[in-house]
């Protein structure tokens, strides 16, 4: 049964299971674990970037295509959600226009730019989406009379969803509210969305995608057609992208040029598929963790330990809390130089 | 019986300058097994990746079937029936020997763009990949990375993903290159047994003249990109231009 659910494409290392499991039970009982607005929401943003990634390494991992335009479907999504919203008012019917809106949107850009620059050589890809996601974050951010510009939008989902809705009394000392619900709707809607593409990775289609990135040539001569396969692939990454972004959205009742289509958004899917492990999708699980959980509580875990060694001198200032990008930096440089595979790929080679 | 599959008319392939392959015309026929030979750079790699399309074509005409595929893509020649073994080997390293005929079997089988199946759960598919690994004596190598076969094992998968794809054309160029004196005959016999199923066209680029011999029907020497010879193997081989220019030194020494 759960072998089916992974589509036959289990952990393999019994290290890498038990952390993957640990991961699982840690999300699915956040808000009880984790009791705190600030530790639920490190608990969506991870749920919803473990989508993210796991949709881009679709694209990077298993297709071998580079794409620098992830953020831009994920806010592709996150804005079809908001302004569904805005202008449809608050309602399940808008969440679902704006979410479909947006994947279609996303799928479709995909499939023109897929067009015009996958028959060509990969770097003119990467070229084309970097310059199309700058046009589209410029456009976002001046287009202020449908986007809010910089300020972004602020709309309202069904009460259902929100912390005003009360049903029941307590649980572990946890308040049963909406934002409880809409917590197990961020998590359920990326755990399916997760299952399904690593359906997607493990199918017949998924094997061409890895031979392509294998050797592309050969999978011409062997009768694939390699053009339609990548652009397949993009557009399908593509929809996913969007749809964690209407998840983020509606968990956030808020998008912004910033929170969603931020060039430091890509750095960071980058970083956390390239962490994790490319053409893994368990590696997506594992980079956004780790980066997640380091982006908001590394600054913490600086602080005390910076307290701690006082009266040494040196210490206290390298491990300030105002330092905690550079240690953010070196954390990755020694991830990249030491598990050059990914967590995932060491721990399977490892086995 | 005999009827002409694939036809080359005036071939031509420029580098700049130079003429690598210059106005080949020949015709080949099912059932016909037909050796290309001569001497290194004599543009018989070319020849072939003309007709399966891995090149553009500057002049001339490739036929299949009577359809011109000239402008044809490498992807479309393969579904027309074009299939094509590499010369120096050109596999999808990180993935299983399986895997990699599996691939074939299953672009036959149109199964590319099949999103949510299990691609182990086709069984009609695997039990194909692996009869034809059984022939070509890979089964119990099944399950590992092809990047981590020998030289020799990587050839004959490189003949296996052809048989699997099961062209109407078979294209071999230099099967056996670098194989030990053992492992050369599971491919030899191969070929062998590929022949003797009559409606298989096979282009067979090779060296050893013992192979030639034994196998072909028919033999074209290429010499500088033209057509030198072509005929009969006893014929060719016998006759004074082919004797002087490549048997002397070329052919029969490898």
């Amino acid at each position: 049964m759960i072998v089916k659910l992974l589509s036959g494409d289990t952990p393999r290392s019994k290290i890498l299971g038990a952390i993957l499991l640990m991961i699982l039970v840690a999300l699915a009982l956040a808000p009880f674990l984790f009791p705190g607005i600030r530790s639920v929401d490190t608990a969506a943003r991870i749920c919803v970037f473990i989508l993210l990634v796991a949709s881009y390494d679709l694209m990077l991992g298993y297709g071998g295509i580079v794409s620098f335009a992830h953020t831009m479907f994920f806010g592709m999504g996150a804005y079809g959600v908001a302004l569904a919203s805005t202008h449809m008012g608050r309602g399940y019917d808008a969440l679902i226009v704006g979410a479909v809106a947006g994947a279609v949107l996303a799928a479709v850009v995909a499939f023109l730019i897929g067009l015009f620059s996958l028959r060509v050589r990969a770097i003119f890809f990467a070229m084309i989406t970097l310059a199309v996601a700058s046009a589209v974050a410029v456009l976002v951010s001046q287009l202020s009379g449908l986007t809010g510009g910089e300020d972004g939008l602020n709309y309202q989902i069904p009460r259902e969803l929100t912390p005003a809705f009360k049903f029941g009394g307590e649980v572990m000392g946890v308040k049963l509210n909406g934002k409880l619900l809409n917590y197990y709707l961020v998590f359920g809607g990326s755990l399916i969305l997760f299952l399904v593409l690593l359906r997607i990775v493990n199918s017949p289609f998924g094997r061409v995608l890895q031979a392509i990135r294998e050797n592309d040539f050969r999978a011409e001569s062997v009768g694939y057609r390699v053009v339609n396969y990548r652009t397949a692939a993009t557009c399908i990454s593509a929809a996913v992208a969007a749809l964690a972004g209407s998840l983020y959205a509606i968990w956030l009742r808020y998008v912004g040029p910033d929170t969603v289509l931020s060039f430091e958004i890509m750095v960071d899917i980058l970083l956390m598929v390239v962490i994790g492990g490319m053409g893994t999708m368990y590696g997506a699980v594992i980079g956004a963790t780790v980066l997640v959980v380091a982006q908001n509580y590394l600054q913490e875990l600086m602080e005390v330990a910076s307290n701690s060694v006082e009266g040494v001198p040196l210490l206290p200032q390298l491990l300030d809390a105002d330092r905690w990008l550079l240690w953010l930096g070196i954390l990755f440089i020694l991830s990249v130089y030491f598990f050059p595979t990914g967590v995932v790929g060491r721990l399977r080679a490892g086995k | 019986m005999s009827r002409v599959i694939l036809q080359t008319h005036d071939l031509t392939v420029r580098f700049g300058g130079h003429v690598a392959v210059d106005h080949v015309s020949c015709a080949f026929k099912t059932g016909e097994l037909t050796a290309i030979v001569g001497p290194n750079g004599a543009g018989k790699t070319t020849y072939f990746n003309l007709i399966s399309g891995q090149i553009p074509i500057s002049e001339g005409r490739v036929e299949l079937n009577g359809r011109d595929i000239t402008r044809a893509s490498v992807s479309q020649r393969c579904d027309l029936g074009i299939g094509r073994a590499f010369q120096l080997t050109n596999l999808f390293p990180n993935l299983t020997v399986l895997e990699n005929v599996r691939l074939v079997i299953q672009q036959r089988a149109k199964l590319g763009f099949s999103f949510f199946s299990m691609a182990d759960s086709h069984s009609e598919i695997t039990d194909r990949a692996l009869s034809v690994l059984d022939k070509v004596k890979l089964f119990s190598l099944k399950d590992q990375a092809v990047s981590a076969l020998s030289h020799g094992n990587q050839r004959k998968l490189e003949v296996a993903m052809l048989i699997a794809l099961d062209p109407a054309v078979y294209m071999f160029d230099e099967p056996t290159a670098g194989m030990s004196v053992d492992e050369a005959p599971v491919v030899l016999d191969l070929i062998a047994e590929l022949k003797a199923e009559k409606d298989r066209t096979i282009l067979l680029v090779e060296h050893k003249m013992d192979v030639i011999r034994t196998l072909a029907d028919r033999i074209i020497v290429l010499h500088n990109g033209a057509l030198a010879a072509d005929g009969d193997p006893a014929e060719v081989m016998a006759s004074d231009v082919v004797q002087e220019a490549y048997m002397g030194k070329e052919l029969t020494d490898v």
